[in-house]
Formats: C-alpha cells, structure tokens, sequence
C-alpha cells in the first residue's frame, strides 16, 4: 500500500469536494427556486409569458449540458470581453473567472427541468381542488400558495430528488472549464502519477457518497412532508 | 474580425466549417446509435439477470445499475475509455495478434457510452417486463409453452411496446451524452465546434449553431418516436 500518493489523493479529492458542495448547493437552491416561477409561467393563460418560457425549457431540455456549460463560458464570455464597459470595469476579474458562468449555466439547466417537474405536478392536481378553493373564496395567490403548490410539492418530490441527484453529477462536467472540484483533482492526480484507476475510482466513490448523502437527505424530507397522510 | 459572415463561416468546403460540421454531426450520430444499440442488448441482459431466480445474477446486475446512476457518466466514460483502451491492448498484444494495437477511438467511445446506457436500459426493461404481468406467463405455461417459447412468444413482444417510451428517452439522452465524447479528444459535433471556435475566435456562434443541431436532432427524433408510438400501439388498441 503506497501511502503517499494515497495521502496526496484524499487531500486532492477534499480540496475538490469542497468546490463541488460550494456548486452542488448554490446551484440546487437557486435552480430549485426558479422552477417554480418558471413551471407557472409555463401552463399561464397568457402566449406572452407561456411561448418564451417554453422555449426556454425546451433549449435547455434540448442540449447536452456540456454545449450548454461551453455556451456560457465560451460564448457569453467572449461577448462580456468584448465590451469595453464590461472588459474595463473593476468587476471584470469576477466576470473572468469561470465558476459565475458555471453556476449560471447549471443553474439554468436544473431549472428547466425543475420546472417541467412542476408543471406535470400542478397539471396532475384534480381539477376539484382549484374549484374547492376558488368557491371558499380564496384569492387565485392564495390557492396557489395555500392548496396547489403544496399538494403539488408532495407529488414533485420523487422526481426532484433525482433531479437534484442529476445536478450533482453535471458539477462533473465544470471541469472542462477550468474549475477544480473532483472530477478535476481526480484528473490532476491521475496526470500527474499516471495512476488512472485509484484517482478515478477514489472520484467515483466520493460521488457515490455524495449521491448516499443526497438520498437520504431527500427521503427524510419525503418522510417528513408525507407524515400528516399517512395512517 | 473583417469579412466574417454566418455564410462563409458555415460554408461546405475549405473555406468553411460546413464539412466538418456534418462529419461531427455524423459522427454524433452513429456513436449515439452504436451505443444505443449496445446499451438494449446489455440492458435485455441487465433486465433478464435483475428478474431471475439466481441471487448472484440479481446482485451483478444491482451493483451495474447503482454503480452507474451514483457516478457522473463523464468520470464513467473516462474510466471505461482508459480501462478498454489498455485492455484490449493487452489482450491483443497478449494473444500475439499485434506487437502494438492501438484501440480505435470510435469503439471506445461506443463501449463506455453504450455500457453507461445499459444501466438505464435496464431499468427500461426490467418496469417494461414486470408490466406485462404474471397472469401472461402463467397462460402460456399452463398451455404448454416452454420457458423459452413464453419468453420469445408472449412476454417479449408485449414488453417491447411498453418499453418503446423509455426506449425513446433514452435515445434523447444518448444523444446528448455524446457530447461528452468530445472530453477524450473525439471530435464529434461538440469539438468541431470548439476548434471552429478557437480558430475563427467566435465562440458564440459556433456553439450556437450546435446547440441548435442537438436541439433539432432531439425534436426530430421525439416525434419519430410519438410516431413509432403510435403505429405499434394501434392494434393494441383495437383489443382493449
């Protein structure tokens, strides 16, 4: 047993963990949070809000994340670099680096498929809960708030859990952009000692505990949220 | 940059991108089809092992699954790319067929790819035969089918229209996690794009010009499958 590069490994993976989790989180939340705006827009009665969001989701459904991550990078950062009001400012140096478009575009893409999560939930609810609502006399804000988003929340849940679980293993593809979480330290590893299998299997099994983690996280929410209907 | 147009730039030829776009695109194309392929046949396998009687079997074929679904299919492809390449050489140069052998990126693309759709075939497989109920084997064996004639007569051909939804998922998501072919330096539609981006310094266009190939790819090929859908279903239909 080599236990120097075994000690370099680990101390690689948990600097690389670190960014991961910073991605993982930031990006969940943010990503989850606008689902839901984005999942009422998408079935509104209004073509001005419905047409650009279903557009929207039906892009970022559409294409790999990778061209996604490569677009934002790539493409967004050439157009910033390229205004000398943006390319000048004192703010560039954030602009520059590539962990704002990673969240943006991860961000994104989990929102997307948040939101189509969402819309199948609130379309799923009985039709006689809007009308049970609407007839005790609640505001249309109210019975989202109050009866749909709730219910609707219940039903999500499952698959939002492997939504999230799915935003996890994209954090992988940030790698190819220079961001150093653990796909990237298994790679430096694995350049560096030509060791191919311990770096990426030492990566593999930090992202099956993560993944453990996440699991478990997400059905004691399940269980929790479930109890108050169950018998 | 001067004389830059949308034109030009994706013209077919020397001066243009055009060729190379559609080699990618190809390209694209026949490793999400090579995989997909492998991905059914070892999903078939993957199914048969998860529902059969031997414990061994079911545990192989749980790990596979698990295995697959808790890692990032890029680390995935990474592994099964390096660990293919190095042993079929070795195998090769082992058997003395070659003193060298230099596995070809196209068939380690499809193997890590297609081993990483397996997984998800699987699971395909295994919803799509546990729906088609017991009371169907239980007919057929109580006429007198053998295990094998039940399999090929009536639980395979009523599994494989259940499956069709799932089957045609995962053709969306094969064709996307093409793309990911383009990280070990195999340049389908995504590369191109990075290397007509880099030498013509216009990022944004080329990779929205890709974006826009997968995006038209998927929709084209989803309404394919509503259609395959909905032709194999009809006599289905009729009966019920």
């Amino acid at each position: 047993m080599d236990t120097e590069f075994y000690t370099v490994l680990f101390w690689k993976l948990a600097e690389g963990v670190k960014i991961t989790l910073l991605l993982l989180v930031i990006c969940g939340l943010l990503g989850n949070l606008l689902a839901v705006p984005l999942a009422f827009a998408r079935i509104s009665r209004h073509a001005w809000l419905r047409k650009p969001v279903h557009g929207f989701i039906l892009f970022f459904r559409g294409t790999p994340v990778l061209v996604q991550l490569y677009l934002i990078y790539y493409g967004l950062g050439e157009v910033l670099s390229q205004m000398p009001t943006v390319r000048y400012s004192p703010m560039w140096p954030y602009l520059r680096s590539a962990f704002g478009y990673a969240v943006l575009a991860l961000t994104l893409n989990t929102a997307a498929y948040c939101a189509e999560i969402w819309r199948g939930a609130l379309q799923g609810l009985p039709r006689g809960q809007t009308e049970a609502a609407l007839s005790l006399g609640l505001h249309p804000r109210q019975l989202n708030r109050l009866v749909l988003m709730p219910q609707a929340f219940r039903n999500a849940l499952p698959a939002l859990a492997g939504q999230n679980i799915l935003l996890l293993k994209a954090t992988s593809l940030v790698s190819t952009i220079t961001i150093f979480e653990v796909m990237a330290a298994a790679n430096l590893v694995r350049s560096q000692t030509f060791r191919v299998y311990e770096s990426l299997l030492g990566a593999a099994l930090v992202y099956v505990i993560l993944t453990v983690v996440l699991t478990i996280g997400f059905s004691a929410i399940e269980h929790r949220i479930g109890r108050p209907y169950r018998r | 940059m001067t004389g830059f147009s949308w034109f030009s730039a994706l013209a077919y030829g020397d001066t243009g991108w055009g060729d190379e776009f559609v080699r990618g695109a190809l390209f694209t194309l026949s490793i999400s089809v090579c995989s997909y392929c492998l991905g059914i046949v070892l999903g078939l396998f993957g199914a048969t092992a998860k529902l059969s009687r031997s414990r061994p079997a079911r545990a192989m074929a749980t790990f596979y699954t698990t295995a697959v679904r808790a890692v990032p299919e890029l680390l995935l492809i990474l592994l099964i790319y390096y660990s293919s390449t190095s042993a079929l050489r070795d195998l090769v140069v082992g058997l003395g067929l070659a003193r060298d052998f230099q596995v070809n990126g196209f068939v380690a693309a499809c193997l890590s790819l297609g081993v990483v759709q397996g997984a998800y075939s699987t699971e395909v497989f295994r919803g799509a035969i546990i729906a088609v109920g017991k009371e169907q084997v239980e007919a057929a064996t109580a006429l007198g089918l053998s295990r094998r004639q039940t399999w090929r007569l009536v639980v395979f051909p009523q599994m494989l229209h259940k499956a069709i939804p799932g089957l045609g998922n995962l053709w969306l998501v094969v064709l996307k996690e093409s793309s990911l072919i383009s990280v070990v330096g195999f340049s389908e539609l995504l590369l191109t794009a990075k290397m007509a981006g880099g030498a013509e310094n216009r990022y944004l266009f080329f990779f929205s010009a890709v974006a826009f190939a997968y995006l038209g790819l998927s929709v084209v090929s989803s309404h394919l499958f509503d259609l395959v859908e909905r032709q194999t279903g009809r006599h289905e239909r009729g009966h019920g």
